[in-house]
């Protein structure tokens, strides 16, 4: 069982406070990802679980033990850095072996956990190399290799995949999921790639500022952003954003600014009463943006002028001028577009997000 | 490529380099030459006719037997070497663990620290000797080898520090963050992982201390004072003046037969002492 | 390949067992405070108490055996009136500077010779360095050897080539005297000024002089204004070590002329020594010593904020 608590960690450097009060709770097996632009605060959270930086304010336990005071090597957790860290100097068999030899491991129990972990990730013909003669990924997987020979409590990684090109960030992204799912074992994944965090999280923490935004399983905090900025950085290409003043006669409200008219159906319409006469952010994905035709209601559009087409193959990016603002609208590949077309968009109005323009918090 | 017209390289490159070399090197060759020549052809007057100084037709290797046999040159090799290598080992020990601290660890005092070991090394010998000298009479080490064996690392241990320091900078701290997640305390980490990487940075650093042991003159001259316990710097320029007369066939065998050992370890490790000098530069 | 080993959950370890002072070391400072031990126990011993010593005696009347009283200041007035003190300051002066000048220029010309490609550059180079690396005193005989007044081989030389008529007495003549202590100090330095100009010569861009060069500067201009500036950090390091080398300069001078002739030689450090070993006053000695403190640590100073402005800009 290996359960991670964080609670209420503070990390301040000289005036600098990196890590402002985050709680989170970390089941056992789980597989939580950590991700926010940079500066965030999100590696210096990871760091502190490690004990590789010192914790200002707060607690971390594993399990029910408070390992504030710990060292590192006493924290039975495993570390897979960016750059990989390999120790240059010694054959892979040695770097895997060299968490076991210091935790005095006999040498048959070394020699087989070696091998074993080194079958998992398919390296066993590179063991009597040095890291200088490997790949980018095959260093990634000896040291992979060597956090999971120790068979730690948490494995802690990160930003593993960010020094690889991207064709093979893929390739382990898929193999870092599956050997989780085989393992097993609680980890705590930092990146700032959102792409992973989606694809990898059993839950995702976002964070910005040194604060958590948002703690939830991917899905929802893409289909239900709390805040302004989870809603901006989760998808790609990312929400389109649009301020829009609040306006009501006789029951029925409408959100609207130079480009656009839209009445929000009923349930957005009622948490709406509170803004009007005010402004507040519209929220709308690409992908919730279709060309309209005669079945789509009036209320739920508005005109756009073509700016630039993106054809992918899969889907065509628009982008749109929208009164004085751009949208981005990913529509079907059949679709015939030309630049400075007049069109009209129609939206999925179960899709709309509503953001108060001070606090940035969703309506 | 030197480019050009073919006057222009000789004017601008060959010929300049060419006798930046022969001034450079001039002093070594002249010390071979009069090293093999016998003393009734050392001793002609600069305006001599019919002398040729640059080579000679009956080579002797008469000034080396009498420089072996009749001084205490061998001794003085011995002494000199035995103090060089025990000074190099203090220094790279001390150097090397300063290094570390300096580099790795964050402490109070680190920033200072670390300047005041580099002022050290701005401190010439010629400030302390004289204090120095009673100092060593004090602690009764005057005319033993440990009078220097303690006092070379005092300019060694600086410059090892500086360059130790500026080699650790170069290791990334996830190879001693990864260990110490592995397992090892900050003690293991060091010595299992960090100084293994180090080695080619304790080599220069020893070479280059080596060289400058070798070459320290002054405490050497003023700590030791009976023959037998002189450096080969000491003793050659000490010892083989009798009265007011120079041998200079003696001296210069005694001045070649003195730089061969540094010549030697500078020779395999020219890259290495390069870098140490560079390093120093840079740093 | 059946895999078992890891589904199964392992005992949390705990935190093992850990002795007081591996618990000790664990902490930054104390491991910082081990290891720096050895080297601050050294240098405090034969550096700091040295220097504190040499204040002490400078304000005493000390001989050699013969523990000297408090005087005051009474040394300090006694040099201040020194003719020979004054000489040795001046002699140090003019010996240091001129002899980095030379040094410096000569020393940046073989650096850029050196900075092209060229069959046996690697042995060049090696050999080069020779004269810094063999032991000072050592090929100061062979220069002492060089210079003597009856079988000096220049002279030799000079007269082959017509240029001399009667010998040139280049270390018993108190006019010539530091100009050929200078020669010897300037071949001395030479290489460690090349060697580390040309390392700082190789981290310029070649592109830079080629986009300089496309723009229509000549060599001369590409040199002042490409290459000058960027050297001027390392060259700066450079010259703070060698000033503080040569100021305190001590072998060279003692094996070539021993201060004369009528310390015409004399610098700082000779004159110390003559006083304090030679004759055994040791706090004059001392005094003298001293007095180069101030000036070094003004040539100190004032490099190393000069070499911050550089770095800064």
């Amino acid at each position: 069982m290996a359960e991670v608590h964080i609670q209420s960690l503070n990390k301040k450097f000289d005036e600098v406070h990196a890590v402002k009060d985050v709680n989170l709770g970390i089941r056992d097996k789980e597989f939580v990802v950590l991700v926010g632009p940079s500066g965030c605060g999100k590696t210096t959270t990871l760091r502190m679980v490690a004990g590789l930086e010192s914790i200002t304010s707060g607690r971390i336990l594993i399990d029910d033990k408070v390992i504030n005071d710990l060292p590192p090597m006493d924290r039975d957790i495993a570390m897979v850095f960016q750059n990989y860290a390999l120790y240059p100097h010694m054959s892979v068999y040695d770097n895997m072996a060299f968490g076991l030899k210091m935790r005095k491991f006999s040498r048959p129990d070394i020699a087989k956990r070696v091998q074993d972990a080194a079958e998992i990730l398919g390296i066993q013909q590179l063991l009597a190399r040095k890291p200088r003669q490997l790949s980018g990924g095959q260093r990634q997987r000896v040291a992979l290799g060597r956090a999971i020979v120790r068979h730690p409590q948490v494995f802690l990684f990160d930003e593993p995949l960010s020094n690889l090109d991207a064709k093979l960030r893929v390739q382990m992204r898929v193999e870092l999921k599956k050997l989780h799912d085989r393992l097993g074992t609680t980890a705590i994944y930092v990146t700032h790639d959102q792409v992973e965090a989606m694809t990898l999280g059993d839950r995702v923490v976002v964070m910005k500022d040194g604060l958590v935004q948002q703690v939830g399983e991917p899905l929802e905090l893409y289909n239900e952003p709390a805040n302004l900025f989870v809603a901006g950085f989760l998808g790609s290409p990312a929400m389109n954003f649009a301020t829009v003043r609040v306006s009501g006669s006789d029951g029925v409200l409408w959100v609207e600014n130079e480009g656009l008219r839209v009445k929000p159906p009923g349930e957005a319409a009622g948490r709406l009463g509170h803004y009007i006469g005010r402004e507040v952010t519209l929220g709308i994905r690409p992908e919730d943006l279709h060309v309209a035709s005669a079945a789509d209601s009036a209320h739920l559009g508005f005109d756009a002028v073509v700016e630039v087409v993106e054809k992918l193959g899969s889907e065509i990016l628009l982008d749109v001028a929208v009164g004085p603002d751009t949208m981005v609208a990913s529509v079907d590949p059949s679709v015939r577009v030309n630049v400075h077309d007049r069109l009209r968009l129609a939206l999925n109005p179960e899709r709309l997000h509503f953001f108060d323009t001070r606090s940035e918090a969703v309506i | 490529m030197v480019e050009g017209a073919l006057w222009r390289r000789w004017v601008f490159f060959y010929i300049p380099l060419t006798a930046f070399i022969v001034a450079l090197l001039f002093p070594f060759y002249w010390m071979i030459v009069t090293t093999v020549r016998p003393d009734s052809e050392l001793y002609r007057p600069w305006n001599a006719p019919n002398y040729s100084p640059f080579w000679t037709t009956h080579p002797t290797l008469e000034h080396i037997k009498d420089l072996l046999s009749e001084t205490l040159f061998s001794t003085w090799m011995l002494n000199t070497m035995i103090i060089s290598i025990a000074a190099t080992v203090i220094s790279l020990f001390c150097g090397l663990l300063a290094g570390y601290a300096l580099s790795r660890l964050k402490f109070p005092f680190a920033g200072s620290l670390g300047t005041a070991i580099f002022i050290t090394y701005l401190v010439p010998q010629t400030l302390l000797f004289i204090p120095l000298a009673d100092i060593i009479r004090n602690f009764r080490l005057g005319d033993t080898p440990w009078a220097l064996i303690l006092t070379y690392p005092t300019f060694l241990i600086p410059f090892c520090t500086w360059l130790m320091m500026g080699y650790f900078k170069s290791v990334p701290r996830e190879l001693e963050e990864c260990a110490r997640i592995d397992g090892a305390t900050r003690w293991k980490a060091m010595v299992y992982i960090i100084f293994p990487i180090a080695v080619p940075g304790i080599l220069s650093a020893g070479i280059f201390a080596f060289t400058l042991s070798w070459n320290e003159f002054l405490y050497a001259l003023v700590f030791l004072s009976s023959p037998e316990q002189k450096t080969v710097p000491v003793g050659v320029t000490s010892e083989l003046i009798r009265g007011d007369v120079f041998y200079w066939g003696e001296l210069m065998a005694g001045a070649l037969l003195g730089s061969i050992p540094v010549a030697f370890v500078y020779s395999f490790f020219v890259e290495h002492y390069v870098a140490s000098l560079t390093g120093s530069v840079k740093g | 390949m059946t895999f078992t080993a890891l589904a199964t959950p392992s005992v949390y370890a705990g935190a093992p067992k850990r002795g007081p002072v591996t618990r000790l070391l664990e902490d930054e400072r104390w491991l910082a405070m081990l290891l720096l031990l050895p080297t601050l126990a050294l240098l405090g011993l034969f550096i700091a108490y040295p220097f504190i010593e040499g204040v002490r005696l400078s304000v005493t009347d000390a001989k050699v055996g013969v523990p000297g009283q408090f005087v005051g200041l009474q040394n300090f007035e006694r040099i201040w009136n020194d003719d020979i003190f004054h000489v040795a300051v001046w002699n140090t002066c003019v010996y240091t500077a001129v002899a980095t000048v030379f040094k410096l220029a000569l020393g940046l010309w073989l650096a850029l010779l050196l900075n092209h490609h060229f069959k046996g550059k690697a042995i060049t180079r090696a050999f080069i360095l020779l004269p810094f690396i063999i032991p000072t005193v050592l090929s100061t005989l062979a220069w002492k050897w060089m210079f003597d007044p009856t079988f000096s081989v220049i002279n030799w030389m000079l007269f082959r080539l017509g240029l001399i008529h009667s010998r040139i007495n280049w270390l018993g003549d108190p006019h010539l005297a530091l100009i050929s202590v200078i020669i010897v100090n300037v071949w001395r330095g030479v290489p460690f000024y090349a060697i580390s100009l040309l390392a700082g010569l190789q981290t310029i861009s070649p592109e830079l002089h080629e986009a300089a060069a496309i723009d229509g500067a000549r060599a001369w201009q590409r040199f002042r204004h490409v290459t000058w500036p960027l050297l001027l950090p390392v060259t700066l390091v450079i010259v703070l070590f060698s000033v503080i080398q040569t100021f305190a300069d001590f072998q060279l001078v003692y094996v070539l002329t021993g201060g004369g002739p009528a310390n015409a030689t004399q610098l700082f450090a000779t004159y110390a020594y003559q006083l304090g070993i030679g004759t055994g006053l040791l706090s004059q000695g001392a005094t003298i010593s001293l007095a180069v403190f101030p000036v070094l640590l003004v040539v100190v100073i004032v490099q190393l904020l000069y070499i911050r402005r550089v770095e800064t800009h």
